[in-house]
């Protein structure tokens, strides 16, 4: 666990969703509201949580985080520039050719990247094999998987929710970035998921639910997954699509819009507090 | 020739051979691990062994995990589920990724019988090789089923081997055999047409071979085990010595053996070809042997189709 205050957390998330916007001006495509759902999560993960060197990204004992949403890559490379994996010029090539952030998670390029995603539900599925393999090789660190609330749509998600129970996975946490929203709607209209603790208790997993806005909050279930013994945890966090910029919030059209100038501007300004 | 082994029964052994000699080599199965035979390796190494159930994806998804943690999976269930069902996390989290993930899939093939047309997978071939990293390996006999086991889990990267249900003949010789990754084997040498084989159809070409002796036809065989990266430089060098080739495979005329062959005489030295293969229709019930036959997979049809080629030779 790293020695960090709240403020400071808070500070970073700040400077990792001011870094999503400009980063989704300049390529002009991409996913902003799933990214910026998901800024305190990673915020908490990688500055609190995890064990990680950015100058050894293959750092033996280290932790391991797979974004199962891979669409929502720009919070996780917002997150590793701010790390310190690689420099934030790198940010702002993203989508365009021959750049090293591709538009979903390429683990060959990208340092800090440990799995490359994209195709939902896979992701989580490769990081069920990672906890076996930490389990294999008796090492006690930990796997993190983020998938989204629609993801939980894809069949993979419960064939592989299932064997984390079944190999006692308790060296893998599942954080469910739960924003209502997927690209066509509502997730009630297009296709409920709920209940989503319901399903995942079912499965054998300890479920927690959590404000996944409150990085106090998060701090304290991470700690309550670390403890939770013989099981999986999944983490519920409730969050609101597009958070911080309020044109965006619980907004389906910003899924995947890239902000225009005038946009750019007006999240920034809402944004507002300067790393 | 010896007596029938399968390459499903060689990759079992291959599997517990490996087990004690690498600790990173871990089995994934789907249920099948009896027929796969991955059963052996599970009894003799359980801990390393991780049965996920009817649940080919996350076979996948796990083995992709497990690799990228640095082990080396090896992932079995019937070919029809792993490249089918399979394919696109295949594709996206091991390919892509060119994880060190060995999909060795059994039960291939019309020679998977009784089970009919929905466990026949006569298109595996073709979905594999369109991958980028992957390596794709059919071996043709037991002993090359176990060498081919053992040198995929040296290589670094993704690889395909398709096994077969029912015994195969031996086609190559125990004491001075030697595997490798994109060479092929000429079996039999001639100067009149070139038969290019794999798997279970290299014993058909040979016997093809001997029957087109007597009919006054030297006809070269060649072993294409590995199917990518495939040895064009001896298919070539076929094209260019005999004048004409006929492929043998038992899958899909579309996508396998003979289209990678087409491909590459085709763009390096054009010569009459004709493919032997099922015609772009499903399998069905029925004895091994019986399918064979009905689907045009024996080396009389062999025989035929290279009497027919040669006529196109100028």
């Amino acid at each position: 666990m790293n020695n960090i205050t709240i403020s400071e957390l808070q500070e970073r998330a700040t400077s990792i969703r001011k870094n999503i916007i400009e980063m989704l001006h300049e390529s002009g495509s991409g996913h902003p509201g799933g990214s910026l759902s998901a800024a305190d999560i990673l915020t908490v993960l990688f500055f609190h949580e995890m064990n990680l060197d950015p100058k050894n990204p293959k750092l033996d004992n280290r932790d391991r985080f797979v974004l199962s949403k891979g669409h929502a890559a720009p919070v996780l490379y917002a997150t590793l520039v701010e790390k310190g994996f690689f420099p934030k010029e790198e940010l702002f090539k993203l989508r365009k050719i021959n750049a090293m952030l591709q538009g979903h998670p390429d683990m060959k390029g990208t340092p800090g990247v440990e799995m490359s995603t994209g195709s939902l539900g896979q992701g989580f599925s490769a990081a069920c094999g990672m906890a076996i393999a930490g389990k294999l090789d008796k090492k006690d660190a930990r796997v993190y998987a983020l998938l989204g609330d629609g993801e939980l749509q894809e069949g993979l998600v419960w064939e592989a929710a299932m064997s984390a129970s079944h190999y006692k996975l308790d060296n893998l946490t599942a954080i469910v970035d739960y924003n209502r929203l997927q690209i066509d709607g509502f997730n009630d209209d297009v296709m409920g998921v709920n209940p989503v603790d319901d399903k995942f208790k079912a499965f054998g997993w300890h479920v927690i639910e959590v404000d996944g806005h409150s990085i106090d909050a998060l701090i304290r279930v991470f700690d309550e997954a670390k403890n939770t013994k013989g099981k999986p945890t999944a983490i519920i966090a409730k969050t609101i699509k597009g958070k911080g910029v309020s044109f965006m919030e619980n907004a389906v059209e910003w899924h995947g819009t890239a902000p225009s100038e005038d946009d750019k501007a007006q999240a920034l300004k809402e944004l507002g507090g300067e790393k | 020739m010896s007596k029938k082994i399968a390459t499903r029964e060689a990759y079992g052994e291959a599997l517990i051979e490996l087990g004690s000699q690498n600790k990173d080599v871990v089995v994934l199965d789907a249920d099948l691990s009896k027929s796969t035979k991955t059963a052996g390796f599970a009894k003799n190494y359980p801990e390393r062994f991780f049965n996920v159930g009817i649940a080919e994806q996350n076979l996948v998804g796990m083995a992709a995990g497990l690799a990228a943690a640095g082990k080396i999976p090896f992932a079995s269930t019937f070919a029809m589920f792993a490249t089918g069902r399979a394919f696109e996390i295949i594709r996206n989290s091991v390919g892509y990724p060119n994880l060190n993930v060995k999909i060795c899939a059994t039960h291939a093939g019309l020679t998977v019988g009784e089970d009919g047309a929905s466990h026949q997978a006569l298109e595996d071939i073709a979905c594999m090789r369109v991958i980028p990293n992957m390596t794709v390996i059919v071996p043709a006999d037991a002993l090359e089923a176990k060498q081919a086991i053992h040198a995929v889990a040296e290589m670094t990267g993704p690889a395909y081997v398709r096994l077969g249900r029912s015994g195969v003949p031996s086609v190559n010789e125990e004491s001075n055999y030697q595997f490798e990754i994109g060479k092929g084997v000429t079996l039999k040498e001639g100067n009149d047409i070139t038969i290019i084989a794999t798997g279970i159809m290299v014993s058909e070409a040979l016997e093809a071979a001997d029957i087109l002796n007597e009919k006054g036809v030297s006809a070269r065989v060649i072993n294409i085990h590995t199917i990518k990266p495939i040895d064009q430089e001896m298919i070539i060098k076929a094209a260019k010595e005999t004048g004409a080739i006929v492929t043998a495979e038992e899958h899909n005329i579309i996508g396998g053996l003979g289209s990678a062959v087409s491909e590459v005489i085709s763009e390096g030295y054009p010569v009459p070809l004709k493919r032997v293969g099922t015609m772009d229709t499903f399998g069905e019930s029925g004895k091994p042997a019986d399918l064979l036959k009905k689907y045009g997979l024996t080396k009389e049809n062999i025989v035929d189709t290279v009497l027919e080629t040669i006529k196109r030779k100028k």
